[in-house]
């Protein structure tokens, strides 16, 4: 089974990243551009046939380490 | 007085800590991340600075899941005296030991100069020996020093003396060079017994390499 986890600034936090590339394509001339917001991916492949426990045990993982929760947001997809 | 050093795999400032310690009479000794305890008769514990875990993750992320902090926190909880400087400042924010969080500098850069610096609040063992209001010139050199706290976290930091200093110029004036919220450069926990800076008071030890201002902060922990 496979866990993606996206990892996006709170909405409200400042996105420096996010204003930057926005910035770049703007000088690239793409100004229907409106906003961007740069996060991470995490892709993890799970021993594990259970999707509700495998949804638990990530959220647990984005809890305690995959993301900081004082300044993250996190989206689990679980795949087969 | 006896400080004990924290060393993960990619710190870089212990052995300035040491030595500025060292120079101000105290005995120190580092402490490697697998070990599980803290000596009982240590004074101060400081999480010295430099890219734990090559700052993968997010700064701070992995180091907190070593074994040593364990120990850090049962000696924080009984009282004991913990400085977090710069690598050590992210490593408590993200073991939740202190407030808020430290996110990328606002322009992206990796900053590193001599910054001046307000005390705020002294009212705790770290800035005893300096007068609010003071002005300190100490070096900062970080990529993630963009300091992050809620609305109601931030009035919670005020209300309860925990800012300890913010960023400015040689007069005093609000000057901010990594868009921290309200130009916090330093914070401690509401007991204030933990406390956590960006800038680096151990490299502010010698006149002659720029400036000498970190004495009277460090030495605010030897009496």
């Amino acid at each position: 089974m496979k866990a993606i986890v996206n990892v996006f600034l709170k909405p409200g936090v400042l996105d420096s990243q996010g204003k930057a590339v926005h910035h770049a394509l703007s000088s690239l001339h793409f100004e229907n551009v409106k906003d961007v917001r740069v996060g991470k991916q995490i892709v993890l492949q799970l021993d594990e046939e259970n999707i509700e426990k495998a949804k638990k045990d990530v959220e647990t993982m984005c809890e305690e380490l995959l993301a900081n929760t004082v300044i993250e947001d996190y989206t689990i997809e679980i795949e087969k | 007085m006896k400080v004990g050093v924290l060393q993960f795999p990619g710190t870089n400032c212990e052995y300035d800590t040491q030595y500025a310690f060292k120079k101000l009479g105290a005995q120190t000794e580092i402490i490697w991340h697998k070990d599980t305890a803290i000596a009982p008769d240590t004074d101060l514990v400081v999480v010295a600075g430099g890219f734990s875990y090559g700052d993968y993750l997010r700064s701070g992320a992995i180091a907190k899941f070593s074994p040593i902090m364990k120990a850090v926190a049962e000696y924080a909880k009984k009282g004991g005296k913990v400085l977090g400087i710069c690598n050590g400042f992210q490593i408590l924010t993200e073991a939740r030991m202190l407030p808020g969080a430290l996110k990328r500098n606002e322009h992206l850069h990796f900053l590193s100069k001599h910054h001046h610096l307000k005390v705020e609040n002294n009212d705790n063992d770290f800035l005893k020996k300096l007068n609010v209001g003071d002005i300190v010139n100490i070096p900062i050199a970080h990529h993630d020093g963009n300091y992050y706290i809620d609305e109601e976290g931030l009035k919670s930091l005020w209300d309860n003396n925990q800012v300890l200093l913010t960023y400015c110029d040689a007069n005093g004036n609000e000057l901010n060079p990594n868009g921290s919220v309200a130009s916090i450069a330093g914070v401690c926990n509401k007991e204030k017994n933990i406390f956590g800076l960006m800038p680096h008071p151990e490299r502010a030890m010698e006149k002659l390499l720029g400036s000498d201002d970190g004495i009277a902060m460090l030495e605010g922990f030897l009496a």
